[in-house]
């Protein structure tokens, strides 16, 4: 009965998704306000629809419901309840089920928290995403039914994936989905905006706080994710440039250049069509993720649900999602004429150079991507692209946004100076050229790319420092910090911590990939092995038995010039239902790096097949990603990036603006020409930085167009 | 932003939606990873067969100047079971020689799999350590190569033959070579 409830609201909800979808453009067009309004509540209806629906099957799962197919299919009673719940999103059709809750989430929100933005520009994006939703929804119901009833319904199920079985799995997903999702919102306001056919600097306050929440989950679900690749894969491996991988890489990448080119836009009402094509892009790229590798189209070792019948499906959607919105991007981007101007060097030229070196890097990760798919197409030849290429094209691209990124905090909007920018970080240039070359010295065999990595990494976090130290002149004051740190903005605090984070990832990639040491040895009981300086012994290796696996496990005791400093188990686990193996890596993290270590196959004679690493530093990978999405956290607490946060008046300002009807297009404008809008710039930095005479200076960058 | 820059979005997405389109048509198995093979010469083997006593199979058994199947089995895999019935079927109805060769598993055990489900193989040699299983390039087990009368291979069929994939896809290429 519960699974037929379930089914029955994903039907109400399609119903109600489309009515979502077609009425508030109805009304619109007529101007009714009171049907306008009714896009919120679609939108709760669809959130409230889409809970039952995932209510429904979620308690199929914890009371073990073998009459329903999808539950027989990936369930077992002998799992623990958390691998019972995360079970409900460890397959194809649950994981849908997971995007529509959250799909409908974010429209929830959207109504809820953008009550003040124009109820026109509101209606139309809570359109976007029940179309949106519409799509999800007939997917579901048309190909991937997980309400499907299985008679006679089987005693035991088939059980879940052991390697899915783990706690940072379990909520890994979650994580990604609600990145990829959130994105969403910021591709609903961008269509929105190209049907309304306007973009103005408020627009990218509204969108920002949405794009940042997506970023900051992304941020935290691939990290997640690599971490469980390190510790559950076994070894000691924590990115493989994988399909899927790369997959949830490139909607990070997108998520990244559209937060710092939407400052843009908010500041200098500039790039707008950029944004909006990265708006767009952004959430194409989160669509491929889900859907790409289950399209049966592309291989990878992470595709749980491949099935080419669903292909024709995927495609259509994708096609008519992303393809309809860049046709209407192509037909709208004339009317969105920047009116701001900047000099070359300026905060803003920095973004500008980021979004370039970012847009490059996605590109060049879905040209690897794809490239082999196209050329199986053409040849017929198989092929793979693997880490060297993205390594390359990483190191490449990164390493000029990485020295720009030390200057774009410090350089003022508009019109900066790059020399005064040098001046102050000067310390920190000449500092990391000398670690460069220390670590060239030190370690003489043909390490530059090492020593460039050091020396970027710590680049990055000096001229960080060296900048917080500018905006509270700790350096020459002391002992007013506390007071001036306050001040600053959360905004500018976040972005601080989110750099640093990027600069700690930077060191921990380099440190450890060059100076891992690693040890594959056949060893007994009582043996020693040393890596990396500390002393591992074999202790004991017993049996256990776990709720639904047996295993077994190994004690390490790992000594350092004789002390004691941890003891590692390391597992070697057999699960039942389904039958396969996994390993359980005994991981110790010290500050230096991490103790790993892996138990293989008994290879015979009392001796086990075992793998020791010292990995240094590999922590920071963790710690840095950490900060970043701590970071997009607390800049998400700034004041300034809440919605609604514009003053009053401004607000009505722009509202009075926005609730004329469309204007009639108009030709598209000159590259040149700088049209002077109504002034409606809402923050004082734009308002001051709003130049009177409207004559075009000599040195300025034309952007956006 | 000018004319033709707003449709190269556009037209970047429709074409890698072509090139999906393409390949999701067809018989193609992303999982599946083509052999480079076809065409050569099987490599040079020698493996002592299951019998006692026998001299040691070679690649030189395969130039019988008539096509021969080479099964790739181990009693230790499910889908091989699968596919027996359609190996039997090949030898005794079809009449075509098979060689098998019994991958990464022990004398004893392949013996009794073979002795339970009755024996396809003119020939069974064994290939304990997996080396002759590198040098064909195998994935996994099952997989059988057509081998034609002068020693070269023909086709490679990737996992077992059941279903549509011993009328539709080994059937066809053997009448090919005879």
């Amino acid at each position: 009965m519960i699974p037929e409830i379930g089914h029955f609201a994903l039907i109400v909800a399609l119903i109600v998704s489309l009515m979502g979808a077609i009425v508030p453009h109805m009304a619109i067009a007529r101007g009714d306000t009171r049907l306008m309004a009714m896009a919120g509540q679609f939108a709760y209806a669809q959130f409230l629809l889409a809970t039952v629906a995932f209510a429904a099957l979620t308690y199929a799962y914890v009371i073990s419901d073998f009459s329903v197919l999808n539950v027989a299919a990936n369930s077992h009673t002998a799992k623990p309840l958390l691998y019972k719940l995360s079970g409900v999103w460890g397959n194809h059709e649950g994981s849908l089920m997971l995007w529509i809750l959250i799909l409908s989430l974010f429209s929830a929100c959207v109504a809820y928290g953008g009550k003040n933005l124009p109820l026109r520009f509101r209606s139309r994006v809570l359109a976007v995403q029940s179309a949106l939703l519409v799509g999800f929804l007939l997917f579901v119901l048309l190909t991937s039914n997980p309400f499907e009833r299985l008679d006679p319904a089987p005693f035991e199920g088939n059980g879940l994936n052991p390697l899915l079985q783990d706690p940072g799995l379990a909520f890994h997903p979650p994580m990604l989905y609600i990145g990829y999702v959130g994105l969403s919102v910021a591709f609903s306001f961008a269509v929105a905006a190209l049907i309304e056919g306007e973009v103005t600097p408020l627009w990218a306050r509204w969108v920002r706080p949405w794009t940042l929440a997506a970023w900051v989950f992304l941020t935290a679900g691939i990290a997640l994710g690599s971490w469980w690749a390190y510790y559950e894969l076994g070894w000691g491996g924590w990115w493989f440039w994988d399909p899927v991988e790369n997959a949830s890489f490139m909607p990070w990448l997108a998520a990244t250049a559209l937060l710092h080119s939407s400052i843009v836009v908010e500041k200098r009402d500039a790039l707008k069509s950029w944004t909006i094509l990265l708006a767009i892009v952004a959430f194409s790229f989160s669509l491929l993720g889900t859907f790409l590798v289950r399209s049966g189209v592309l291989t990878s070792v992470h595709a749980f649900a491949v099935d080419p019948e669903r292909g024709v499906f995927i495609l259509a959607f994708l096609a008519i999602i992303i393809g309809g919105s860049l046709a209407l991007f192509a037909w709208r981007a004339p009317k969105l004429t920047p009116s701001g101007i900047f000099s070359l060097s300026s905060r803003e030229s920095a973004l500008v150079l980021n979004n370039i070196l970012l847009a490059t890097f996605a590109a060049v990760v879905l040209v690897g991507t794809l490239y082999p798919l196209v050329l199986e197409a053409i040849n017929g030849v198989q092929i793979t692209v693997g880490p060297p290429f993205f390594e390359f094209a990483a190191t490449i691209l990164m390493s000029p946004l990485i020295v720009a990124l030390g200057f774009g905090p410090l350089l003022a909007w508009k019109r900066g100076n790059i020399s005064r920018a040098a001046q102050i970080l000067l310390p920190a240039v000449i500092i990391s050229l000398f670690v460069f070359w220390i670590t060239i010295w030190h370690d003489a065999a043909g390490m530059i790319m090492t020593g460039v990595g050091i020396g970027l990494g710590s680049w990055l976090m000096l001229s960080v420092m060296l900048e917080i130290n500018k905006k509270t002149n700790f350096w020459i004051h002391p002992r007013g910090f506390w007071r001036r740190a306050k001040k600053l903005p959360r905004a500018t605090w976040g972005m601080s911590l989110a750099h640093a984070g990027l600069g700690i990832i930077l060191l921990a990639i380099t440190v450890s990939e060059a100076w891992t040491e690693e040890t594959l040895r056949l060893m007994k009981v009582g043996d020693s092995e040393l890596v990396g300086g500390y002393n591992f012994t074999l202790e004991e290796v017993a049996p256990v038995a776990g709720p639904n696996y047996t295993a077994v496990r190994a004690h390490f005791l790992v000594e350092h010039n004789g002390n004691f400093i941890a003891r590692l188990a390391p597992e070697d686990r057999v699960y039942s239902d389904p039958p396969m193996n996994t390993t359980e890596a005994g991981i110790y993290p010290l500050i230096r790096g991490d103790l790993y270590a892996v138990i293989g196959e008994y290879a015979g004679s009392n001796a086990w097949s075992v793998r020791l690493y010292f990995k240094p530093l590999i922590s920071g990978l963790w710690l840095g990603a950490g900060l970043m999405a701590l970071g997009g956290l607390i800049s998400l607490s700034d004041r300034r990036q809440r919605i609604g946060a514009p003053a009053s008046k401004k607000r009505l300002a722009f509202v009075s603006i926005a609730a004329k009807p469309a204007k009639v297009p108009k030709p598209a404008a000159p590259a040149k020409a700088i049209k002077p809008k109504k002034p409606t710039k809402p923050t004082k930095m734009a308002k001051a930085a709003t130049p009177k005479k409207r004559t075009k200076p000599k040195k300025s960058v034309k952007t956006g167009a | 932003m000018n004319s033709f820059m707003r449709f190269v979005p556009l037209l970047i997405v429709s074409s890698i939606f072509i090139v999906f389109l393409l390949m999701m048509g067809g018989e193609r198995n992303p999982k599946e990873i083509k052999s480079v093979l076809i065409g050569k010469p099987v490599p040079a083997f020698s493996l002592p067969t299951l019998q006692e006593g026998e001299a040691p199979l070679t690649e030189a058994a395969l130039k019988t100047g008539k096509p021969i199947l080479v099964n790739f089995f181990a009693s230790w895999c499910a889908p091989c079971r699968a596919e027996h019935d359609n190996l039997m079927y090949l030898a005794h109805e079809k009449g075509i020689s098979i060689i098998g060769i019994a991958y990464k598993d022990t004398p004893e055990k392949s013996a009794a799999f073979l002795a339970e489900l009755g024996t396809p193989f003119t020939n069974v040699a064994q290939d304990q350590e997996g080396r002759a299983g590198i040098d064909w390039g195998i994935t996994g087990v099952p997989e059988t190569f057509l081998v034609s009368g002068d020693g070269i291979i023909r086709y490679r069929h990737w996992g077992p033959i059941v279903g549509d994939g011993l009328e539709k896809r080994l059937l066809p290429k053997l009448e090919e070579i005879q």
